[in-house]
């Protein structure tokens, strides 16, 4: 990283390549699977409309262009996707791509908040725990370490709600911000982060709990290793010792874990933004499926593909800060 | 393991005695064990204990627990027992979970191994795909499958197995990578075993140790998405299973919490079991590496 921006954007581009390729094969593989479900479009809207007689349907199919061979089809809507066109979604009657914008401020969000919570509370308790290695601190946070893992996010959203929704009454039971609470400035901000602490707590627990673990791995393995013993011999403090030598290094794998994961995290958004009705791309992708809506299906499986690849640059990029023995190149 | 190594070395106790005496000095691996054989025994009996479907109707809609010793953890909203429930979801979580980790061992070793072994352009093809499988986020890929296939058991145990094949891919090619410039193999090669000879008998047996490991991480993480798809409604509903209960409790949560909370200690148990299980076989397997 000593040539400053430039081979960043050199590596930034070399990456977007080698992604795209990546990115065509989950398309059309995505496309062909969905060809293979019973039903159509068409099915589904004829399915709502109640019936609808033979010749309508065919009308119905050819303007939809469905009466084509799969692979006219297939080229018809890659050829779109290049120019970013997602088609239209017939159940939310608008261009898929307003669909997929309104939801995904939401999605972020929690992402956002989830993954900076598990990471830094992750890390945070995984250096205490090796630091105080066997000790009754230690084995009590990996303790909670493992219940976290082994606690489905689903379950853990139900206890919170039944806790401090429905016992308490401290926090909203769902929804991204209070209905008709037409709350502005500051007050909105308050109002959708109250709605969005259970959520955050439930989806990021388990991934917490992996952070967690593997810090305290490395960590012990870092402070074996000889620059961190002539580091003491030098005099430097523990806590500078840990801050400045130790965690610079043991970082490193829980980044590479956090790139790795990202896509699951976006996955288990799913189930956490049904529960809580939280309007994202999660929740939308279950309607989806519920709905047959496959225009939308397909544009979420691009969007968030997009933003694995988008995620995956940054970990890397992060690492090559972290790490100088590391070039980008 | 055809041949063991008391053929050659007599004085060393047989190996699987000495996986026991490392798997043993792990505490929490031997309370995994425990949780593990009772959630099995649970799966085994559920037929005895409890005889007939779990999803008739045994008693008064929900019924506390502890009130009625025909239903002893209550019943739910449609009266059905919440303790023949926990014992047949043990059933169908077992089952999927081995089933489902077999499908993405099976599909994993395959693919790592012709990647790792063969490299060039075939490892760059299938690292490819592997990539693709990645990107997606694995819960609506899964999601994804169950709307094409349906929600029939076996298909969502495939579909599990098929979301989950990445990792191990990935551990499999890269033990492939550094095992096949070993002595062993080019002795092999020399002798003109076939490649496929080379793969499967000669490497594969010697990657397999972390993939063993990993195999009780992929179970835990089997049953969790099956339950995750059963509390959305997306499971089989022919057969009992934890993550259904906890969705239908859902809807009774503020008068009858247990419904919910039974079914789900029954996931955290078992999940913990499956992870402490397989940090004792890492430590088994892996005696060297550090803690």
């Amino acid at each position: 990283m000593s040539f400053g921006l430039p081979p960043v954007f050199a590596y930034a581009l070399r990456r977007l390549l080698q992604a795209v390729p990546v990115i065509i094969l989950i398309m059309v593989a995505t496309f062909l699977l969905l060809k293979l479900a019973p039903g159509d479009t068409v099915d589904a809207l004829v399915g709502d409309m109640g019936g609808a007689d033979a010749a309508y349907i065919a009308r119905m199919r050819a303007e939809y262009g469905l009466d084509q061979p799969v692979w006219v089809q297939l080229w018809r809507y890659m050829a779109k996707l290049a120019t970013f066109d997602l088609g239209w979604s017939f159940v939310y009657e608008q261009p898929v791509s307003v669909v997929l914008m309104d939801r995904l401020g939401t999605t972020l969000m929690l992402m956002a908040a989830s993954l900076s919570l598990a990471f830094t509370l992750g890390i945070a308790l995984g250096a205490i725990a090796a630091r105080k290695a066997y000790s009754l601190t230690d084995n009590l946070i990996s303790t909670l370490g493992l219940v976290f893992y082994a606690t489905p996010s689903f379950f853990l959203s139900l206890l919170f709600i039944y806790l401090f929704s429905v016992k308490l009454g401290w926090l909203p039971v769902g929804g991204i911000k209070t209905i008709a609470g037409f709350y502005t400035g500051w007050d909105h901000v308050v109002d959708v982060a109250l709605h969005l602490i259970m959520p955050t707590a439930a989806l990021s627990l388990i991934y917490l709990s992996f952070y967690m673990r593997l810090m305290r791995a490395t960590v012990l393995e870092v402070a074996d290793l000889d620059f961190v013993r002539t580091a003491r011999a030098k005099g430097a403090g523990e806590f500078r010792l840990m801050i400045h030598h130790i965690m610079r290094n043991a970082l490193l794998p829980v980044i590479t874990l956090l790139g790795l994961q990202f896509s699951t995290v976006l996955g288990g958004s799913v189930v956490v933004e049904t529960i809580f009705t939280l309007p994202g791309l999660g929740q939308l992708a279950s309607q989806s499926v519920v709905q047959r809506d496959m225009n939308t299906l397909m544009g979420i499986i691009f969007l968030c593909s997009i933003i694995v690849v988008v995620v995956n640059f940054l970990t890397d990029v992060l690492y090559a800060r972290l790490d100088s023995r590391i070039e980008l190149a | 393991m055809t041949t063991l190594d008391t053929d050659l070395a007599p004085a060393e106790p047989p190996r699987l005695i000495v996986f026991w005496r490392r798997y043993k000095r792990n505490r929490a691996a031997l309370l995994g064990l425990a949780l593990f054989v009772i959630v099995l025994l649970m799966a085994l009996t559920a037929g005895i204990v409890d005889p007939g479907d779990p999803l008739r109707r045994a008693g008064a809609p929900l019924t506390p627990p502890l009130t009625d010793w025909a239903t002893p953890l209550g019943t739910d909203q449609l009266g059905r027992d919440i303790f023949s429930g926990i014992f047949y979801g043990a059933r169908i979580s077992l089952m999927i979970g081995v089933v489902a980790t077999l499908v993405a061992i099976g599909i994993g070793v395959l693919i790592g191994a012709l990647a790792g072994y063969f490299g060039g352009w075939v490892d760059d093809v299938l690292m490819r795909v592997t990539e693709a499988f990645q990107t997606i986020p694995n819960f609506v890929l899964l999601l994804t499958l169950v709307a094409i296939m349906g929600s029939k058991i076996e298909w969502i145990t495939l579909a599990i197995g098929i979301v989950s094949w990445t990792a191990p891919a990935r551990m499999v090619r890269a033990e492939f990578m550094s095992l096949r410039g070993r002595e062993f193999v080019d002795a092999a090669r020399n002798l003109g075993v076939s490649n496929a000879s080379i793969i499967f008998r000669e490497i594969l047996p010697n990657a397999l140790p972390p993939i063993v490991v990993y195999a009780s991480v992929l179970m835990a993480l089997s049953i969790l998405l099956e339950s995750a798809l059963a509390f959305l409604g997306l499971g089989d509903p022919n057969y009992a299973s934890w993550g259904n209960m906890i969705g239908q409790g859902r809807s009774v949560l503020r008068t009858a919490a247990y419904c919910a909370v039974f079914p789900g200690i029954a996931i955290v148990l078992t999940v913990l079991s499956f992870s402490l299980v397989g940090e004792g076989l890492n430590d088994a397997l892996n005696p060297r590496q550090k803690k």
